[in-house]
Formats: structure tokens, C-alpha cells, sequence
């Protein structure tokens, strides 16, 4: 039994918003999935589920994927895969199993804003924007920057251009459907090539340089080796910065060379 | 706070304290089919349907799942008993605990991937862990259980 006072399923934004901002304790719960590793009472939880954002669609230019919408949905939805490739699947499909990518939500991924998330280093790369219900569209960038703590604000989804932009990403786990040590996705919509490092173990970071050696026609490896000087790598459990550097080398490399074959 | 559901097909009408799970719900139902392993989220032995898609009940908030068609092994039992019969068939098993959630998220790979592959089948079912089999055994019986009809056990 998870020790909250009251649960609210509000029917409208405006609702939900202005539970969020009556207090600290009035949480917004995504899917839920990470309450079970915290053994401490709650006040009231918010579950936006009722409101309609478990969407995706395409609409002016941009894809826009609802906060609602499940890991699972990412994985298997043809719009994606037609507009981006396979990346989505690619990176969700290790997170622990169906059942759990049938309760994790994009909401709950994105405004933790873990380290280790995959979907944020994915999202990162595709130049994606954050859509919060009072500030609006926020470059994803930005939003890693922000500290959550003391914001209160809802999140509606995330949109990416739709601008030919193809990406591709990989991770290495010490285990299957463990988090990962390292996480990369690189994109690229014409001559502009986009790097993005996650589970450094910091939250994932973009490699500028890199992506500017890329785009002047620098072999992978080339850049691979530059985003892994220009980025910090730090030590947890799951692996020391040094390992961390290694692995971007390779993993970096990996995705630049699966673009390029790809535009061949 | 006020719950109304479908169970296995049965409309229920149920008061619960905020933070029931649906895990705990069911089996306060007397539905004991689904079990608690982990109960973060992780072995996949409480996976359950929620309007047809495997979930894992021992996170999922029993308030969310207002409105909503609960399917349990208990729901499922003629279909249960006959991929029961392959999994036995190959040894898969040796303590059975996690067969009930094993069973709910192969029959929910038999609806989305009715021709699986090995390797769709390995992935599927890569969020139920088992403690005693080793996997093989459960990849064969599963193997078999989507290939009847095409000669094998009936």
C-alpha cells in the first residue's frame, strides 16, 4: 500500500494546474513506476491521465508526442517510424520489459529529468522542445538545465520539428533492461548534425564540436573522440568517468557511421 | 475513495484507500492469481491487463484504473490451462511462481505477434524474470505453444 492522503484525477488542465500550484505536497504522478522505491507518505497525487495526452501526432512542422503517451506507445507507433526511423524503438526497448514501457510514461521520463534517461538523450538530439502548460514551448536543452525542485508547472508534451531530421541511438548496459552506463544519440537534417550524450552519469549534454566536425565531413571516429574530450564523464556505480569516455568513443562513432551509411 | 471497474468481464463497485494498488485490489478480490515478487516494478510476476495491454499491477494505482477492463489469469483460465500444458510439456518450470505473470504477457505476445521469432519471444518477455528455470525450457514451451496446429502437441 503506497501511503498518500488523496488521489485526484482532475478533467481539465486548468484543474490539475491549479492543484499543482496550491501545494508542494499536491504531486503530479506519471506512471507511477519509481513509487515503489520510495517508502514515504505523500500527500495528494495528481494523475493527469484523464485528460487526453496520450496523443501522438503530426501538426505544423512538428510531431508532437503527449506526456501521457506510455514508452510502449513510442516504441511501436508507425508515425515514428516513418518520420524518424527506427531510433524511437531502438531506444526504449531495453527499459526493463513490456509491461513496465506499458506504465512509464514520456511524462514521467522527461521532467525527471534523470541522468539516466534514454528518451531525454533522444529527444536531445532531435532538437526537441519541452511543452509546459504556463511557460510554454522550452528547447529540451534548456529544460535538462532547469532544476525541477520548486517548479511547478505541468507538462503537456514534447514536439520535434519535422524537418527530414533522421537519428540514431545506442546505449550499453552492464545488464539487459538495466539502466544504461552511457547513452548516445547522434541526428542529422541536412548539413546540421546534433550529439547527445546521456547517463554521463549528469543528464544528457550536447557535444557542439563534434557535431561541427561532423558536419565539415570529419570521419565518425573523428568526432566520436572530439565529444568525448569536449563532455564531462563522472564515476557511479554503474562505472568510472574514465569507462564513461571509452564508451562515448565507441558509442558515438556507432551512431555517426549508421547515419552516414544511411545517406550514402 | 469510490471504484468502479470490470474484473474478468464483472462491472465492481469497490471503496479503496487512496494508495491501493491494483495488485493489492485483485487480490483483496480474492483474485490471487497475480503475485507480488518484487513489488517495485521489475520481475514482472503481478503483470495484469489493463484494457487488453500487460501492465504491472504492483505499481499501478488501483484509482487509475477507473472505468477500465481488468483481465486476470483468472479470466483466462481455458487458454491459461492450454499453454500450461506446453510449458509443462518442456519443463519449463520448477516452483511456478512466476508462471501467472508469465502466462498473462505470453498471451499478450500471442495477440501482437501471433507468428513470434525467437528473439521476439526472448524480447517480449524480457521484464519476467524466473529464479529457477534458466529460460530455455520457457522459450521452448512457448516456442510450441505458438507453432500448435502446425504438428505439434494438441
Amino acid at each position: 500500500m503506497l501511503d498518500i492522503r488523496e488521489y485526484i484525477i482532475p478533467q481539465s488542465l486548468e484543474e490539475a494546474a491549479a492543484l499543482v500550484r496550491k501545494s508542494p505536497a499536491n504531486r503530479i504522478v506519471g506512471g507511477g513506476c519509481w513509487l515503489r522505491m520510495e517508502r514515504r507518505p505523500y500527500g495528494t497525487w495528481v494523475d493527469l491521465s484523464a485528460l487526453g495526452l496520450d496523443q501522438i501526432h503530426a501538426e505544423d512542422g512538428w510531431v508532437q508526442i503527449g506526456s501521457g503517451c506510455t514508452l510502449r506507445m513510442l516504441e511501436v507507433s508507425e508515425l515514428l517510424r516513418e518520420t524518424f526511423g527506427s531510433c524511437f524503438a531502438d531506444c526504449v526497448s531495453s527499459i526493463v520489459g513490456v509491461q513496465f514501457r506499458n506504465c512509464a510514461t514520456v511524462g514521467g521520463s522527461v521532467y525527471g529529468r534523470f541522468g539516466f534517461s534514454d528518451l531525454c538523450t533522444l529527444l536531445l538530439s532531435l532538437e526537441a522542445d519541452v511543452l509546459l502548460h504556463s511557460r510554454g514551448a522550452v528547447p529540451m536543452e534548456e529544460f535538462l538545465r532547469t532544476p525541477r525542485h520548486g517548479e511547478r508547472d505541468l507538462l503537456l508534451g514534447v514536439r520535434i520539428p519535422q524537418d527530414g531530421r533522421r537519428a540514431a541511438f545506442a546505449a550499453f548496459r552492464r545488464t539487459a533492461t538495466d539502466l544504461p552506463v552511457l547513452n548516445t544519440a547522434v541526428s542529422v537534417s541536412g548539413a546540421s548534425w546534433r550529439i547527445a550524450v546521456g547517463a554521463r552519469p549528469a543528464a544528457a549534454a550536447l557535444a557542439r564540436q563534434a557535431g561541427a566536425r561532423l558536419a565539415s565531413g570529419a570521419a565518425p571516429a573523428e568526432a566520436a573522440c572530439t565529444a568525448s574530450e569536449e563532455l564531462r564523464f563522472g564515476d557511479n556505480m554503474r562505472g568510472s568517468g574514465a569507462y564513461r569516455k571509452a564508451l562515448c568513443r565507441v558509442l558515438v562513432a556507432q551512431c555517426a557511421g549508421r547515419l552516414k551509411e544511411g545517406l550514402r | 475513495m469510490k471504484l468502479s471497474l470490470y474484473v474478468n468481464g464483472t462491472l465492481c463497485h469497490s471503496e479503496i484507500a487512496p494508495g491501493t494498488t491494483l495488485l493489492e485490489f485483485l487480490r483483496g478480490k480474492g483474485l490471487m492469481g497475480a503475485k507480488a515478487g518484487c513489488d517495485t516494478g521489475s520481475c514482472g510476476l503481478c503483470t495484469v491487463w489493463v484494457d487488453e495491454v500487460p501492465i504491472l499491477s504492483c505499481t499501478y494505482p488501483a484509482a487509475r484504473a477507473q472505468g477500465k477492463h481488468v483481465t486476470t489469469i483468472e479470466g483466462m483460465r481455458q487458454q491459461a490451462a492450454l499453454l500450461g500444458r506446453y510449458l509443462a510439456e518442456n519443463g519449463s518450470e520448477q516452483c511456478g511462481y512466476c508462471s501467472p505473470g508469465l502466462i498473462m504477457t505470453v498471451l499478450a505476445l500471442e495477440k501482437e505477434h501471433p507468428a513470434a521469432t525467437d528473439a521476439e519471444i526472448s524480447a517480449y518477455l524480457a521484464g519476467n524474470l524466473c529464479r529457477c528455470s534458466g529460460y530455455a525450457g520457457q522459450l521452448a514451451g512457448i516456442r510450441a505453444y505458438l507453432n500448435r496446429g502446425k504438428g505439434a502437441l494438441e
